[in-house]
């Protein structure tokens, strides 16, 4: 540690103004910042509270917590294309682990040399900080996609998304929709048959260097996520496995999204560390099942309310996604209003748009564009009830 | 003849390409360029009609203005409008009659096209009818220019077009390049427009107030 210290702050004056690296200078600022808390403080005059944990410290810990669901993800991959290729005795846990690390790692890489790119070209160009928020969205991204994405669809919806959804409102922190889902959504409705088409999307077919299996016949390629499935044909294709599988995971699906236990070990890290907030992401939770069993109940869908709960994208979204602090509702009482919403909105689409079989992603979306009137309606509130309290003495 | 190309003149026709661009910087007649731009071909037809429309409906309401009673000046306006609308799209019907179908509506529609009568009102009401002639050709040139960049970009990259030809190569297609669906909706024009009025914005200075 303290070596890399040294080192930093001898190669530092390179990288001032008029030293022979300024171009790289936010570069080398991201860096020193990542790898030590800065050092400067608030000038003398001004009443500042500082916290140890700063974002770049916040944003460790949501990477630290997407870790599970990253991992039993690699293996899933794995463990889908062994079973399409009709191979899964042979195949050991490590080496479909091994294949899924090969698959995502393209993306990953993908992702952050893109959206990183920009990142630092706009502060460099502005004159500004290098802003943090994209390492936490550089790796949720290639979370939130089918794994045969081909890495060109990924660069560009990475870059539209970095340039559209965060630059031009200012950069991290400015943002009101959330980079990572709005990267989603432009894959979606840009690339529909490689985001859900005809279903062939969510199973790796063709080993890569060695590992893994190639599929050979197509129709073991078509696995359907159970979501999906139960969207077009109700329940004909559907076993009761199925929900202990979307538990552990083992279902077709996006990458980090499938498996619950993993989704828990990370929401647990988020709650504990507080880096999320529970209103927001209990009440998705609450809002989606209440939606669920109330569809149910008046007979517009076959799905159970708890599995709306494990099925698709909505546990990983609700821990990972609804909780953004920068997009999501501030006010404490906004957040149980907007994560309420989300729940509605989600298992709304999903039920009542046979085009849409998953809504989680639209449903944060369009809450993303609430949250501040949620914010305004509480403060608002506040505002009122403490004037009228000072009227009454 | 030289009046007639006074650097005045020349400036009235020439502001609204650039300075003063209808939608750009006044962010006048958006819907339409939502509407009609997600290919080349119906864009620029469009852009021509309004060009036409607004040049001779201020040429008319030049010559008129003298005349009409101030209390009733918007219909006078818009009758003169609706009778070079309709000329236009039975045209349009008789000489284009697939573009006319694509554009629909929205011929129709010029006559609610805020440009037109923001011209009418802020120009040919004060003005010559040549001037108002200039300007009525270069605020409809304005407005088609835009419309021709979101539909040469939406075209291109939503269908792999251009006029209707393919200019996308099948050897892009053949290693895995797609067409972007979201460029054929309405929604990504609203961007493009942003995009180009960003551009434009960056590089004329005097307008970043």
């Amino acid at each position: 540690m303290k070596a890399l210290r040294n080192y930093l702050d001898k190669i530092k004056p390179n990288f001032e103004e008029g030293g022979k690296l300024h171009a790289f200078q936010s570069l080398f600022d991201g860096l020193e910042t990542f790898a030590f808390v800065p050092r400067t403080t608030s000038r003398i005059g001004s009443v500042n509270i500082h916290d140890a944990i700063d974002s770049k410290r916040i944003i460790s810990f949501v990477i630290i917590a997407l870790m599970p669901a990253l991992l039993f993800g690699m293996y899933n991959i794995g463990y889908q294309n062994a079973l399409a290729a009709g191979t899964l005795g042979e195949a050991t846990l490590l080496g479909m682990w091994w294949f899924g690390f090969l698959a995502v790692l393209p993306k990953i890489v993908v992702s952050y040399a893109v959206g990183l790119g920009i990142e630092f070209t706009v502060a460099q160009w502005k004159h500004e900080e290098i802003q943090e928020g994209f390492l936490a969205t550089g790796i949720l991204i290639p979370m939130i996609v089918p794994v045969t994405t081909p890495l060109w669809m990924l660069a560009v919806a990475v870059a539209a998304s970095v340039i559209l959804a965060k630059e031009i409102f200012g950069g991290t922190g400015m943002n009101i929709f959330n980079p990572a889902l709005v990267a989603r959504a432009i894959l979606f409705f840009s690339y529909p048959s490689a985001m859900t088409g005809d279903n062939t999307v969510w199973v790796a077919g063709k080993s890569i260097l060695g590992a893994g299996f190639d599929v050979t016949s197509a129709d073991a390629l078509s696995g359907a996520t159970p979501l999906g499935m139960a969207a077009q044909e109700g329940f004909a294709g559907y076993d009761q496995t199925t929900i202990c599988n979307a538990i552990s995971g083992l279902i077709p699906g996006s990458v980090g999204e499938t498996s619950l236990i993993a989704i828990a070990l990370g929401a647990a890290l988020l709650l504990w560390t507080g880096v999320a907030s529970w209103k927001t992401m209990l009440s998705v939770f609450v809002g989606g099942a209440a939606t669920g069993w109330l569809m149910q109940a008046v007979g517009l869908t076959s799905i159970q309310w708890y599995e709306h709960l494990v099925l698709g994208g909505f546990a990983f979204g609700a821990v990972f996604m609804a909780t953004d602090p920068v997009t999501g509702a501030r006010t404490e009482g906004g957040k149980y209003i907007y994560g309420l919403l989300i729940g509605f909105v989600a298992v709304m689409v999903r039920v009542m748009n046979p085009g849409f079989p998953e809504g989680m992603m639209l449903a944060i979306l369009f809450m993303n564009v609430f949250a501040p009137l949620i914010d305004y309606c509480f403060v608002q509130r506040n505002i009122s009830r403490r004037a009228k309290r000072a009227v009454q003495k | 003849m030289s009046k007639l190309f006074s650097s005045e003149n020349k400036e009235i026709f020439l502001n609204p390409l650039n300075a003063n661009n209808p939608i750009a910087v006044q962010v006048l007649g958006i819907c339409s360029a939502l509407a009609v731009t997600s290919q080349l071909e119906p864009a620029i037809v469009m852009g021509l009609s309004v060009t036409a429309i607004t040049a001779f409906s201020n040429v008319i309401i030049s010559l008129l203005r003298k005349t009409i009673p101030n209390r009733i000046r918007i219909i006078v306006q818009l009758v003169v409008v609706a009778a070079l609308v309709t000329i236009v799209s039975q045209v349009l019907k008789a000489f284009a009659y697939d573009v006319s179908v694509q554009l629909s509506v929205y011929v129709g529609l010029i006559i609610t096209n805020c440009i037109l009568m923001g011209r009418l009102e802020a120009f040919a009401m004060q003005n010559g009818p040549w001037e108002s002639f200039l300007d009525g050709v270069g605020n409809g040139l304005g407005y088609a220019l835009i419309l021709v960049i979101v539909g040469f970009v939406r075209e291109l990259l939503g269908f792999g077009t251009l006029l209707g030809f393919q200019v996308v190569p099948q050897c892009l297609y053949d290693w895995g390049y797609q067409n972007n669906g979201m460029m054929t909706m309405p929604a990504m024009s609203l961007i493009i427009v942003g995009c180009v009025i960003w551009v434009h914005r960056s590089f004329n200075k005097e307008e970043q107030k």
